[in-house]
């Protein structure tokens, strides 16, 4: 079942997410509500990796084994370290964007098949998450709007 | 003969409920003088709270020598609090004043003629714009100024400049009361009214200290507590207040939520609603959305949830919620405890949801005051010299855009609002950066007043951004500009203002301004004609040049709009009271209480905002704003709590907060320069509980060091009523009257410990949360310089009671007839 592996995509996309949000908040802490704000996103992401180990484990998580039917571009890959200045606060952001819309589209994704399976479990979370990723997204894309004419206007850097 | 520096609240005149606040007139002439000795009096209104209470001018040989209360006002009846009698004149002919225009040269202030400051400006402003466009110009302004100037800046702002990076210092003080109406109903603009206060069960003060921030609300609120029907007082402050001690002595009950706690306590008061069954179901279906999602939000915050976050009884949260579910009519007034605490927006949000849900709304007696810190701050938030469109507009919204730009006539593009408005820290922070590289700074003082002081003094004294500050003083912000310009105050201009409930004001000119100090509106003008500002058609851009020109172009921008004073002119406005907006054909004498139909202004082509997400302040969008269908319903939105950005640890053990006194207001550029009042509370303090201060060694008036990861601040020790853990300190006091000190006089402002965040919704900055530590320096040889009549309370005896204000007289007189006041006047005369 390829459901499993898109609970794994789902799985590692969150922790990725999470770890990103940190990144994103602590290299960018001169400005404190991108900080705060990606700290408590970091934690939502946090709780969808918390709240898939049961599912994970009722159904399996798929790895990286000889049957792996995860192909390789559906890795996600974090953001290590942030960029610096006006410019470089705003393509993190973006690729927080970039990276939550891949998060979210995973669980509109398992949100079917889990409508298909009837599993009122997966239903219920992956609902949950979506809904939280829109949250990371909005946020994302009202930060991204407030930076904007400055950033590419007037920016030095 | 009224010492009201003792009596700070005046004699008291109990009254029964329902009927009307009996009129008295408060008066204060300088030194001995009597009315005889007036040559006139010169209508007014207070500025030195957001009460702003009616008053007239006394002009003697053309200087300002007292005050008055005009009993004709429905805002005060006559009354007037301590910092109006004792601090509205001295001010304006101190020594001090800013009388000439000044200059950098060489790295030093030099006085200057208007024509060499104002081309200075010019120069820098033009060369700017044609380098790096609009966004290198930023606008910090007052909560301060009058209509006329908040409109004519805005103007200037957003359709001569177009530059979405203006704000007030209202961002500190009004913005979550502002954004809060937003959220639940869709547009600012306060619902209840003071006369609630003589037809409520009970009121619930949040956050709100009014013993001492709103004296004369405070002495309307006694008048019924202390006649034989009395409201209940639920109080929420971590200090025992007076307005603490009240709601012991009616029953109430008072609830010292740990420092960043707000939000789970009304979550825990919320959900008392819902499981008592105090939820008024059929009104909510019919008038709110939203309260599913708000139900599953606060159910974790049982009472003993809230016992173990906010270290308060669960008793006491149950005996709250109760009073609240089961009282026919509630007042809930809401200050600084909630707006300039940690997740203020929510917080202030949950007090609308919780008379939402039990439809305690838009009736005599059932009404929410989100308070103000300025009787002009609701200006700033009307006029658009902040973050707003002027007259309530949505930035979000292009037909409401396209509205200004017909109004103005110039292109829409013009009008910033392509991206949200830039806030107060944000402006800070281009300003650090130097992308914003001209900054106008009118009628406040940063330096003092914005958190983390050390870093708003390097960012005004750079290089990188041209400063101007426009002041009464060479304030501490003043002497890090690089022009200087004198303004007039109050009383040397003519102009309108609206305190917190809604009630707008005309303050008449009484007296010249000092030498070639110019009106905050001259000074605006002045700059727009020279820079030639055209609309599209080539025509000057504002073409007004007097104050009631100014005010007319106003009343235009609000036609339509939840903030109507199409009704309103100067004429009218010199009538016997102060007239609350909406005033228009259909409420010609103005409107006592907003949404008494229930209809809220949440239509999406109608409401000032979209809304956003409480925990991160993300915005909603048009379409979602739309799919929901609020269609005049009211929004019930609830957040979830989570702890405070900066928490206690072993090497900073306590919470740090801040806040007013009774004698003083702001940074005491007004208060500071009156006797009676500076002498009341000279100096700063730190408040510290008998609990922490015993193991430190520390006794009342020891000088002690507060420090945060941030700054310290060297001050005496009041031990007093602050809870455990926390310690409380006053924010007014800066340097500019201090010589011979520590330069700057950072020992004692409050701001150098406070931390550089704010709340994701509204943009306020959080002055009331962060961990500090306190350190003995050595014994004090006296108390500490805090007043012993408020919550600044000494529990050491023997420490002399604060009094000596001078003389001033409270006169009894019939009470009359007040327009729009539900009590009517049957049967109540002089009492």
């Amino acid at each position: 079942m390829h459901l499993t592996t898109y609970l794994a995509l789902a799985h590692r996309g969150e922790q990725t997410l999470a770890d990103s949000f940190r990144t994103v908040g602590q290299g960018h802490a001169q400005h404190p509500d991108v900080l705060f704000i990606c700290q408590t996103l970091a934690a939502m992401s946090d709780n969808h990796v918390h709240q898939l180990t049961p599912i994970v484990d009722r159904y399996g998580e798929q790895g990286h084994g000889d049957d792996i039917e995860e192909p390789e571009r559906l890795h996600t890959d974090g953001l290590a370290e942030v960029r610096s200045g006006p410019v470089g606060l705003l393509r993190d952001l973006q690729d927080l964007h970039v990276l939550g819309t891949l998060v979210q589209t995973t669980w509109t994704v398992i949100t079917q098949a889990a409508q298909g399976l009837r599993d009122r479990d997966l239903i219920a979370m992956a609902q949950q998450a979506n809904s939280d990723t829109s949250r990371q997204l909005s946020w994302l894309n009202t930060r991204m709007k407030a930076a904007a004419p400055q950033a590419l206007i007037l920016s030095q850097r | 003969m009224v010492d009201r520096i003792a009596d700070i609240w005046g004699p008291r005149a109990p009254h029964g409920r329902g009927t009307v606040w009996p009129a008295r007139v408060d008066q204060y002439l300088e030194d001995g003088l009597t009315d005889a000795d007036v040559d006139r009096w010169v209508q007014s209104a207070c500025l030195l709270c957001s009460n702003g209470c009616g008053c007239d001018i006394a002009v003697k040989d053309g200087r300002m020598v007292g005050v008055r209360g005009r009993a004709t006002d429905v805002v005060n009846h006559g009354r007037l609090g301590p910092k109006g009698l004792y601090g509205s004149t001295p001010w304006a002919r101190s020594p001090d004043r800013l009388t000439r225009p000044l200059i950098r040269e060489y790295g030093r202030l030099v006085e200057t003629d208007w024509d060499t400051a104002l081309g200075r400006i010019v120069e820098t402003s033009r060369r700017l714009l044609a380098d790096r466009g609009p966004l290198s110009h930023g606008f910090y302004t007052s909560g301060q100024l009058f209509i006329e100037e908040y409109y004519t800046l805005a103007v200037i702002g957003k359709a001569g400049i177009g530059t979405p990076h203006m704000d007030g210092n209202t961002r500190l003080c009004t913005a979550t009361a502002a954004t809060a109406f937003k959220e639940s109903f869709g547009a600012d603009g306060q619902p209840g009214s003071y006369t609630d206060i003589e037809h409520c069960d009970a009121i619930f003060l949040y956050g709100h200290n009014m013993a001492e921030t709103q004296t004369v609300l405070w002495a309307r609120i006694l008048d019924r507590t202390r006649a034989a029907d009395p409201p209940v007082i639920v109080c929420v402050d971590p200090r025992r207040t007076p307005v603490a001690i009240e709601a012991e002595r009616t029953g109430g009950v008072h609830l010292a939520a740990r420092v960043g706690t707000n939000l789970a306590l009304m979550n825990g008061l919320t959900r008392e609603l819902f499981v008592n069954g105090w939820v008024d179901d059929q009104w909510v279906a019919a008038h709110t959305l939203g309260v599913d999602d708000l139900r599953t939000v606060v159910d974790p915050y049982t009472p003993d949830e809230v016992a173990r976050i906010c270290g308060v009884e669960p008793d006491d949260v149950r005996r709250a919620a109760r009073i609240f579910g089961t009282s026919a009519t509630v007042l809930s007034t809401v200050l600084q405890g909630f707006y300039q605490s940690h997740q203020a927006t929510a917080s202030a949000v949950a007090v609308h949801n919780l008379h939402l849900l039990r439809g305690l709304i838009g009736r005599p007696g059932s009404g929410v005051l989100q308070m103000n810190g300025q009787p002009t701050a609701q200006n700033n938030r009307e006029c658009g010299a902040d973050g707003d469109l002027p007259g309530f507009r949505n930035w979000d919204n292009e037909a409401h855009v396209h509205e200004l730009a017909r109004l103005w006539n110039v292109d829409p593009l013009v009008i910033p609002h392509w991206a949200p408005p830039t806030h107060a820290m944000q402006i800070m922070s281009y300003a650090e950066e130097g992308s914003i590289g001209f900054l106008w700074i009118s009628a406040t003082n940063p330096a003092v007043s914005m958190p983390e002081s050390a870093r708003i003094r390097r960012i005004l004294s750079g290089d990188q951004c041209f400063v101007i500050v426009q002041d009464l003083f060479l304030t501490e912000t003043a002497q890090l500009a690089d022009v200087v310009l004198p303004a007039a105050g109050w009383g040397e201009k003519t102009g309108t203002f609206t305190n917190v409930n809604r009630t707008v004001h005309l303050s008449d000119k009484a007296v010249e301004a000092p030498s070639e100090a110019r009106s905050d509106l001259d000074i605006f003008l002045a700059y727009a004609q020279a820079m030639d500002f055209r609309d599209a058609d080539g025509r000057t851009l504002i073409r007004w040049r007097t104050a009631e020109e100014a005010f007319d172009a106003w009343r235009e921008a609000t036609r339509g709009r939840p903030v109507d004073y199409t009704g309103l002119s100067y004429t009218k406005l010199r009538g016997p009271t102060g007239i609350p907006w909406p005033v228009n054909e259909a409420a010609p004498q103005g409107t006592d209480r907003l949404y008494t139909d229930a209809v809220f202004p949440t239509a999406t082509d109608h409401c000032e905002t979209y809304g956003h997400d409480l925990l991160t302040g993300a915005a909603v969008t048009e379409q979602e704003h739309r799919a929901l269908r609020p269609d005049g319903r009211a929004f019930l939105k609830g957040a979830a709590w989570t702890p405070p950005h900066e928490q206690t640890s072993d090497d900073y053990p306590l919470l740090y907060t801040t806040g007013r006194t009774v004698y003083q207001f702001h940074t005491r550029t007004k208060t500071g320069r009156s006797r009676p009042l500076h002498d009341a509370a000279p100096d700063a303090w730190v408040e510290i509980s008998p609990i922490d201060a015993s193991p430190l060694g520390v006794t009342e008036g020891d000088l002690v060091r507060v420090e945060s990861p941030r700054g310290a601040i060297e001050v005496r020790a009041r031990i007093g009523n602050v809870m455990a853990g926390a310690v409380f300190a006053p924010f007014h006091y800066g340097a500019w009257d201090l010589t011979g000190v520590a330069p700057q006089g950072q020992h004692r402002q409050a701001n150098e410990l406070t931390m550089t965040v704010w709340d994701p919704v509204s943009k306020q900055p959080y002055f009331k949360t962060a961990a500090c530590r306190v350190v003995k320096l050595r014994d004090g040889d006296r108390p500490a310089p805090a007043p012993t009549t408020a919550a600044s309370a000494p529990v050491t005896r023997g420490v002399p009671a604060t009094a000596g204000g001078a003389p001033t007289t409270a006169t009894p007189v019939a009470t009359p007839h007040y327009p729009n006041d539900p009590a009517g006047t049957d049967d109540v005369g002089d009492r």
